[in-house]
């Protein structure tokens, strides 16, 4: 269900990406495994050699349930052969872990010792998977990285009182001071800024942080946080709800009785509005998603030249590159933050703006 | 498929955590700074003000200490104009009144001698009045000693008394 409604996201944004012959070509270094979510931190190494965090897996399946996610990535591998001829690989839980089976970092309820698949998916019930995930432990890493950042800020003006900054403050005053002067009063103009000033900055150093944590290549940086689709939805989410509750009757008014449109239009104009209202918030969430997945895909697609090519010469070309690209995903990181906050202070504005016909 | 499919553990944990972060942040971190920003931005406006104003006064300051001292040189100028015309003046009353004290003293001094020497002139012709009827006393004396001279002078006074 929740596919279907994203089926049109996968063809209209994700084919790229998935039909990259490259992104495929090697199954055991897969870009795509790389920029998803997953149970576990991967530092190094590959299959059983592989060095990595374990992390707490909570399910709520009849109680809630919490092990570790090594009971999981070192079950028991299996191999089932469908009907179709292709081959599945997934794993079955040991010890506290017994009777879960993980498939692409999905983790499904076991009814027999196998999983059931149906058309190529599994048709298991999946339990509610609440676990801290890679993308969960990096949000919180960012989330506590900005709060500390940001309380050691406000005590210093709590200590020193209305002065010139210093320290961190010099670095992060004219950022606030920015979103204030530049996305917030020029958008929602007449004092209505200091409503939404918390959001909005909120927003923004949320997403710059996530953004820059995700261009460390080592832990806990490195996760694709902000290039996850739940992340950026939710964000979109937020702006939608704002901008629907502060909306002003000027706001409907322009959905279902546009001005200066004759009546006869209005069935097709008002289903148009109304899609209207939510494509704001959708490229929102799409813009954060594909420019940050993107940016994490071409960085690792430059370095995977020289593991597909088996030859460190490859370096030479790769490495440069690849600088070349982080170094522009650092200016990326400050963008999207900047363009999430300044389009959701437009939209909000926009639906509170008075009437000025 | 898994790239574009939210997940709601996710969804959960991120939802907490920002709406966390949205209320911590705000109720700690941008209202207690931005508020302070602005404090400061108002100090920074109105400590400008003041300096405009204080320029201003000092200007001001600077036109009435330069009028000041204008008027205090003018009226030193009168001053001591007035000091040296009653300089001038005294000095030539001073004068006037000594010459006029010279003549004065002169014209008594004058007089005192004119009345000395009256009063020695009336005692020099008293005291030759005096001599010389001393004188005459004692010639008469001398000339009435002897007969022959007393004949002799009748004679001669009988002379006189014929010529008469």
């Amino acid at each position: 269900m929740k596919n279907a409604a994203f089926n049109a996201i996968l063809v209209l944004v994700g084919s790229f990406f998935f039909s990259s012959s490259v992104l495929r070509a090697n199954e055991e270094f897969s870009i795509m495994h790389h920029i998803q979510d997953a149970h576990e931190w991967h530092l190094w190494g590959e299959g059983h050699s592989a060095s990595a965090i374990s992390l707490p897996i909570i399910l709520i399946d009849k109680g809630v349930k919490c092990f570790s996610s090594s009971h999981l990535y070192h079950g028991k591998q299996q191999q089932d052969t469908l009907k179709d001829g292709s081959v599945q690989t997934y794993l079955i839980g040991v010890g506290p872990a017994k009777g879960y089976a993980l498939l692409h970092e999905k983790i499904y309820k076991l009814a027999a010792v196998r999983l059931t698949f149906h058309n190529g998916h599994p048709h298991n019930e999946t339990p509610w998977d609440f676990s801290i995930t890679k993308n969960v432990l990096s949000l919180f890493v960012g989330g506590l990285l900005l709060l500390i950042i940001m309380l050691v800020t406000a005590n210093f003006y709590k200590r020193k009182g209305p002065v010139a900054p210093q320290g961190l403050a010099k670095f992060v005053e004219p950022l606030i001071v920015f979103v204030r002067d530049e996305i917030a009063i020029p958008n929602l103009p007449d004092g209505k800024h200091v409503k939404y000033i918390g959001f909005l900055t909120t927003v923004f150093f949320f997403i710059l942080i996530n953004n820059l944590l995700g261009m460390v290549p080592v832990f806990p940086g490195g996760a694709n946080l902000t290039g996850n689709i739940t992340v950026t939805f939710f964000l979109a989410c937020c702006t939608l709800v704002i901008t629907l509750f502060s909306a002003n009757k000027n706001y409907w008014k322009h959905i279902f009785a546009t001005p200066g449109v004759p009546k006869a239009l209005l069935p097709i104009m008002i289903p148009i509005e109304v899609v209207g209202i939510f494509t704001k918030p959708f490229a929102l969430m799409i813009r954060l998603f594909a420019n940050m997945t993107a940016g994490h895909i071409i960085i690792l697609a430059l370095f995977s030249i020289i593991f597909l090519n088996k030859s460190v010469a490859w370096a030479g070309l790769s490495v440069p590159m690849a600088l070349f690209i982080s170094v522009l995903e650092v200016l990326v990181a400050f963008l999207q933050a900047y363009l999430f906050s300044m389009l959701s202070a437009l939209f909000i504005g926009a639906a509170i703006e008075d009437d000025h016909h | 498929m898994e790239l574009v499919t939210p997940s709601y553990g996710l969804l959960f944990w991120t939802g907490l955590t920002f709406c966390l972060l949205l209320f911590v942040l705000t109720r700690f971190v941008w209202k207690p700074l931005l508020k302070s920003v602005n404090a400061r931005s108002k100090i920074i406006e109105e400590a400008l003000k003041e300096a405009e104003k204080a320029r201003q006064e000092m200007q001001a300051l600077n036109a009435e200490n330069e009028r000041i001292l204008k008027e205090a040189r003018v009226e030193r100028d009168a001053i001591l104009k007035e000091a040296k015309d009653a300089g001038t003046k005294m000095i030539e009353e001073a004068r006037e009144k000594a010459k006029a004290e010279g003549v004065k003293l002169m014209e008594s001094a004058k007089s005192a001698i004119e009345s000395e020497r009256n009063a020695a002139i009336t005692e020099m012709k008293a005291q030759v009045a005096i001599f010389s009827v001393e004188i005459a006393e004692r010639m008469i004396r001398e000339s009435w000693s002897s007969d022959a001279k007393q004949k002799e002078l009748a004679s001669k006074l009988a002379e006189e008394l014929k010529l008469n």
